[in-house]
């Protein structure tokens, strides 16, 4: 469907380089990278905003990568929702279906239809300016669903929203992408939302495109560790392989299943460490002696942060768990997990 | 904490005073005029034809000028404001020039391209246009002298509106045609309206360029100079009483137009 060979952008000493991507039909492709990475502006390009430096975008085999925006058929939906002030928000959701040749008739058709999907019927008579945000959310992703796109481009949709709201326009993205059929391309820094949107997601950093694939395997297995840290993975640590199976970290010997060689990264997900208040006889192979450092809120759990002379190690435990065992700072605690919980991350 | 107010409110008032004077000195000559003319004296102006035409012709080549400029302004305006290009300092410097050429001295540069004795005059004299002492000359010489607000600011309303609103459009299938009328435009429509009636006030007062082009037909400044210099002051206030009165009667009403019409839509 959408395919960028070897794109290359340039805005300012701003540089995207040799980026290679596609995104299928019907797809929900999420693109993760930091604020500043260049994410918006390749929304821009292949919107035909902006004018790539290099390369190739093409859309069902069609080249597309000279054709005027309102050529290709792609809406892009702005973080800022861009919603025309001096229109109200039934003439900015039927302003794409007019522009497009419709008459006016089946233009407001098209958009009472478009507000109905996304729950915005009951503001098509309201003024932009009287909205609050997660109102606006819904007129623009009406307004950019209107005219039928069969690409939909999202530039942070939901950035600019509260913690509930955007847990919901979260859930309302899916099922819209299900319900339209059209392919989304969403651009976000946050880890989360790919986690939770993404059919297939692509990490950009310092302007390159590091990782494509499905969420799950790119969180459990980042194909470097800058993507690693980016992807908010705790307990990505260094690590000196010793021998096959053993490795040291920070001065701690600890069993890993996996094998490497020299310097490595391990990752031990925080959810694989459990922690008790004496040792215990088991058939995991690593059992750590150390303290209890801090924690902090993670979703419904807790990130119990234990220092084991060496390095810092976190483990995730409910709140319930945490009262129980009477963690506190300094408090003596065992951290264990089983050889296979060390995964190598490569790089 | 204390002594905040106090300084605050020492500040204030130099200031107010300062700001006042200023009005005043606007202000006292404009009532002055008012006051030393009677209501005789100003029926009598406004029955005068000389005075009526004069007026009228101020108004009408004003309004022509800045039409005409309008259509050639607005897409000069939206080039400032939206496009880098190399030598965009100049261009926005040479549309700032009338500002400073004296006025006199505009009126003789335009007769020195579209005179009597020029390519150009006769080329227009041809097409039975007149520049020399005619309405079209009196319009080009208001328009070059006015035209600056005009472009100032459309340019300055134009930049005003998001670049990303035009983006937006563009992706949902508008051409830049259309994205123009539809969004840059009417979100531009108040700073351009603005623009328009303060170049249209400046035309309708100039007088440097209008004499050098055109003594006869004649405008309402030349009328008021003429009327000064051959029968002094009291003569020539009745018709100046007039012309600021109609202008300041029309700008109200403009201003007080353009300003409502946004806010019933805002």
């Amino acid at each position: 469907m959408l395919e960028v060979r070897s794109l290359c952008l340039e805005a300012g000493d701003f540089r995207l380089r040799d980026l290679d991507l596609a995104v299928g039909e019907g797809e929900y492709f999420v693109l993760l990278g930091p604020s500043g990475s260049g994410k918006s502006l390749f929304l821009e390009a292949l919107a035909g905003l902006r004018r790539p430096a290099g390369g190739r975008i093409s859309w069902k085999d069609a080249d597309v990568t000279c054709l005027p925006p309102e050529k290709r058929g792609f809406s892009l939906l702005y973080q800022d929702y861009a919603l025309f002030p001096h229109l109200t928000v039934e003439e900015n959701i039927a302003y794409g279906p007019r522009s497009k040749g419709r008459s006016r008739r089946e233009a407001r058709e098209a958009a009472r239809r478009a507000a109905e999907l996304v729950g915005a019927s009951h503001l098509l008579g309201r003024s932009p300016a009287n909205l609050s945000g997660g109102e606006k959310q819904r007129v623009a992703l009406a307004r950019a669903l209107a005219p039928g796109p069969a690409l939909l481009l999202l530039d942070e949709p939901l950035s600019a929203l509260d913690w509930g709201q955007r847990r919901e326009v979260r859930r309302e993205l899916k099922s819209l992408h299900r319900s339209t059929g059209a392919a989304f391309l969403h651009v976000t820094h946050d880890p989360e939302e790919a986690l939770y949107l993404a059919d297939r997601m692509g990490v950009m950093l310092e302007g390159r495109l590091r990782g494509i694939g499905p969420p799950e395997e790119l969180f459990r297995n980042p194909p470097d560790p800058a993507v690693g840290a980016f992807l908010g993975m705790r307990n990505l640590l260094p690590a000196r392989f010793s021998g096959p199976g053993r490795c040291e970290v920070g001065g701690v010997e600890i069993a890993a299943a996996s094998a490497s060689e020299g310097l490595s990264h391990v990752w031990i997900k925080p959810e694989d460490v459990l922690l008790s208040l004496e040792p215990f006889p088991s058939s995991a192979r690593n059992q750590l002696r150390g303290r209890v450092a801090d924690w902090e809120p993670a979703g419904p759990l807790l990130a119990v942060k234990v220092d084991l002379g060496g390095f810092p190690l976190a483990a995730m435990v409910t709140r319930r768990s945490f009262q129980e065992l009477g963690l506190e700072p300094g408090k003596k605690i065992y951290c264990t997990f089983k050889s296979s919980a060390v995964v190598t991350v490569n790089g | 904490m204390r002594g905040i107010p106090r300084n605050l409110s020492s500040f204030h008032l130099l200031f107010t005073f300062l700001g006042s004077i200023l009005v005043l000195f606007v202000l006292a000559p404009l009532a002055g005029m008012f006051l030393a003319t009677s209501l005789g004296d100003l029926g009598r102006a406004a029955a005068d034809r000389a005075v009526t035409g004069a007026l009228f012709l101020s108004l009408s080549a004003g309004l022509a000028a800045v039409l005409a400029c309008a259509l050639f302004g607005i897409p000069l305006a939206w080039i400032l404001a939206r496009k880098e290009f190399p030598g965009k300092a100049l261009l926005s410097a040479l549309v700032d020039l009338p500002m400073v050429v004296p006025h006199t001295a505009a009126g003789i540069a335009l007769l020195s391209v579209f005179g009597r004795e020029t390519a150009a005059g006769r080329l227009l004299e041809s097409l039975g246009l007149g520049f020399t002492g005619t309405f079209l000359g009196i319009a080009a010489a208001m328009a070059f002298v006015s035209l600056p607000f005009l472009v100032n600011a459309a340019r300055e309303g134009f930049c005003a509106v998001p670049e990303r609103l035009e983006k937006a459009a563009r992706s949902l299938g508008a051409s830049p045609w259309r994205v123009f009328w539809t969004v840059s435009l009417p979100l531009a429509r108040r700073s351009i309206l603005a623009g328009m009636i303060m170049m249209w006030g400046r035309g309708i007062s100039e007088f440097g360029a209008v004499v050098i082009i055109a003594y006869h037909p004649m405008t309402a400044t030349v009328l008021v100079a003429e009327r000064f210099n051959d029968y002094g002051l009291a003569w020539a206030r009745s018709a100046a009483v007039l012309l600021v009165l109609a202008a300041v009667v029309l700008f109200v009403f403009l201003r007080v137009l353009s300003g409502r019409r946004r806010e019933s839509r805002a």
